[in-house]
């Protein structure tokens, strides 16, 4: 009979040429200490004082979207600054901005499994629980924008006594099926991968009724090399799967706009363009998420540096991507020589609106620069910083793309403003409230970082350490 | 005596177990199972385990893109026909996106109810659940049951057979 303790040996971090550090876990790390910091965070009876702050600040967010979303449906879609022309405001600018974040999740679990890229291990539990809840929000929007919210599944063919059925040459019928399919799959996908995890956490915990909650949830995982096999094909299949729907969601989300003729939304660019709008946003989405709980649950030696300078990367990566589509978006309404899409460019940054654009350019495009620097990159701080920037200034592309198209079109005597009110607010910081309080109780009550896919980096310690 | 359901034998690392399961199926046995806190490289393949999930995920796919273009088709031109600028009542191209969502959603719900299913999950009891230390098995520890109903089971010489794997423990595992 042998040892009892399975040890694993990480070699010291390595510096890669690019200068970061390149393991994916902190050297030392066992089976045993893996497990005991990631379930022991659902399974504690006790959250720190931080949790509280923030779960009670997005507790009271959600309550306020709440009474917004009462007063919208007592009052109907006037309470809201939208009017002809600008009939779209606040409400498509949240649900495309939403949908952008939920991509990031997708991104990182489903495309950087195929691509064996292992520095999805420790965040794409996350990112996954980021893309759900993310996408439940951006659900809401359209349906608020309903004018009789009540009657929504009219949007879905049913026979019905009316004998109506949708349009299914409309984009927006598309949408339906787009979102419902990608929160569909994004689920499935997410408790998947947590139903070996939930069953560490059951076999872990000290009390029976954690046990038995956790147990239901867990299906009777018994780690059986047959099921994992169906597992790990499943997994591999839903990955496989999703890559095309991730790319095909915010396609379709575009098309809602490139289909129309408006000047400013008829354009091909439209669909490479929103998605890697769309990976951008939740890329920064997730730093601004995973730094702080990070931090405040002490994983820095499971989310290491690595992760948050390969994110960073794959930002600015996008960011180039995004910034070029600005400047086709702007020669083609140039070069097509039309005068409605040239004086809609020229609205654009020179108008009523031209300070929200300038602000677009830096937000998106000026500070993201600064993900050059190595420096910048590694240090938490200044990388949330930027994300920050990042995420503000996706929200306020949507609004540029959305509002300063609709607000000055074909006929000069039909221009007008567009001004928020109150309530376009309240359901903006609303909803940040509804996401907010959803990601809480997931860090509180479920395992955040794949145990297990931990547990196969501690087995193949070459794994971890890759430059 | 209480009815059995098997041997199991305890390994520190996934080596090992891979290991004592090629043995095990060199020796002749076919029932039975390996237990790794992750999913191990080769095991199941070891083992002789086999699965017809990619089949059926296929299958899925094709009648979730089948049935929704018949039921584009069905609204739009048997249904509820109406000429919009006039384009053809089957417009096929923009049922395309449709189409393909629904393809995506009958192959993925087909492989996460069929990954669970063929494994017979949910399932709370067990009989492996009985063996006391089996709850390291979702944590760091590595099992190999050989169950009573393999036709090359007999007590002591399986028992023999599993020692001579070297593994921690071995235990008998209650019905």
């Amino acid at each position: 009979m042998k040892d009892a303790e399975a040890k694993s040996i990480i070699p010291d971090s390595k510096i890669s040429p690019l200068g970061y550090p390149t393991n994916l876990l902190e050297p030392g790390q066992t089976y045993e200490s893996v497990n005991r910091t990631i379930a022991e965070i659902p399974l504690r009876l006790s959250a720190p004082k931080s949790w509280w702050i923030g779960a009670i600040i997005a507790f009271l967010l959600l309550m306020m979207f709440l009474f917004a979303i009462a007063w919208l449906f007592i009052k109907g879609i006037g309470v809201w600054g939208v009017n002809i022309p600008v009939a779209w405001g606040f409400a498509i600018v949240n649900f495309v901005w939403w949908v952008g974040i939920a991509h990031a999740g997708t991104f990182i679990s489903a495309i950087l499994l195929l691509l064996f890229q292992h520095w999805r291990t420790a965040i794409n539990r996350f990112t996954e629980a980021m893309t759900l809840f993310a996408v439940s929000c951006a659900g809401l929007m359209p349906l608020l924008h309903l004018g009789r919210p009540w009657v929504f599944y009219w949007l879905f063919p049913y026979p019905e006594t009316m004998g109506v059925w949708p349009q299914f040459r409309s984009p927006l019928v598309w949408d339906v099926f787009a979102v419902g399919t990608y929160f569909t799959v994004s689920l499935l996908f997410w408790y998947l991968g947590l139903v070996p995890d939930l069953a560490t956490v059951r076999d872990r915990a000290p009390r029976l009724w954690q046990k038995k909650i956790y147990g239901i949830f867990a299906l009777g995982w018994r780690n059986s090399a047959a099921h994992w096999q169906r597992h790990q094909i499943a997994y591999l299949l839903l990955a496989g799967l999703a890559t095309p729907l991730v790319l095909s969601v915010h396609s379709v989300v575009s098309l809602d706009f490139a289909v129309a003729i408006v000047p400013g939304w008829h354009s091909t660019i439209f669909p490479p363009y929103f998605v890697a709008g769309a990976i951008y946003s939740g890329f920064a989405m997730s730093l601004n998420i995973i730094i702080p709980v990070r931090k405040v649950y002490h994983l820095e030696h499971l989310i290491t540096p690595r992760y948050l300078n390969n994110m960073a990367n794959i930002m600015l990566v996008n960011g180039m991507i995004v910034a070029y589509g600005y400047f086709i978006e702007a020669f083609m309404a140039y070069y097509s020589g039309d005068i409605f899409e040239r004086y809609m460019m020229f609205n654009r940054a020179f108008g009523p609106y031209g300070w929200i654009f300038w602000s677009l350019m830096l937000c998106n495009v000026l500070v993201p620069q600064t993900l050059w620097s190595a420096r910048i990159r590694r240090n938490p701080l200044t990388l949330f910083i930027v994300a920050l920037f990042i995420n503000i200034g996706m929200w306020i592309e949507r609004f540029v793309i959305v509002v300063t198209s609709l607000n000055r079109d074909f006929t000069p005597s039909a221009w007008a403003m567009f001004f928020p009110t109150r309530w376009d607010w309240m359901i903006l910081f609303g909803s940040v409230g509804l996401f907010l309080t959803l990601l809480f109780l997931f860090v509180r009550l479920v395992p955040m970082i794949s145990i297990s896919e931990t547990r196969e980096l501690v087995a193949e310690p070459q794994r971890a350490n890759v430059p | 005596m209480k009815e059995k359901y098997g041997l199991m034998a305890e390994f520190s690392t996934h080596e090992e177990l891979v290991h004592a399961a090629e043995k095990a199926y060199e020796h002749g046995f076919r029932n039975m199972d390996g237990y790794a806190p992750f999913p191990v490289e080769g095991l199941a393949e070891a083992l002789g385990k086999k699965t017809r999930l990619p089949l059926l995920v296929l299958i899925g796919g094709i009648i979730g893109g089948l049935g929704a273009y018949f039921m584009e088709w069905d609204a739009n031109v048997i249904s509820y026909p109406i000429n919009i600028g006039g384009r053809p009542l089957n417009s096929w191209p923009a049922f395309i996106p449709i189409t393909f969502e629904l393809t995506v959603l009958g192959a993925s719900l087909t492989a996460f109810f069929f990954s669970l299913g063929l494994s017979g999950l949910p399932k709370p009891y067990h009989p492996v659940f009985n063996v006391p230390q089996f709850e390291r098995a979702s944590q760091d520890r590595f099992f190999l049951c050989i169950e009573t109903r393999d036709r090359l089971f007999r007590g002591d010489e399986t028992r023999d057979f599993l020692l001579s794997l070297n593994p921690l423990t071995i235990s008998e595992v209650d019905k």
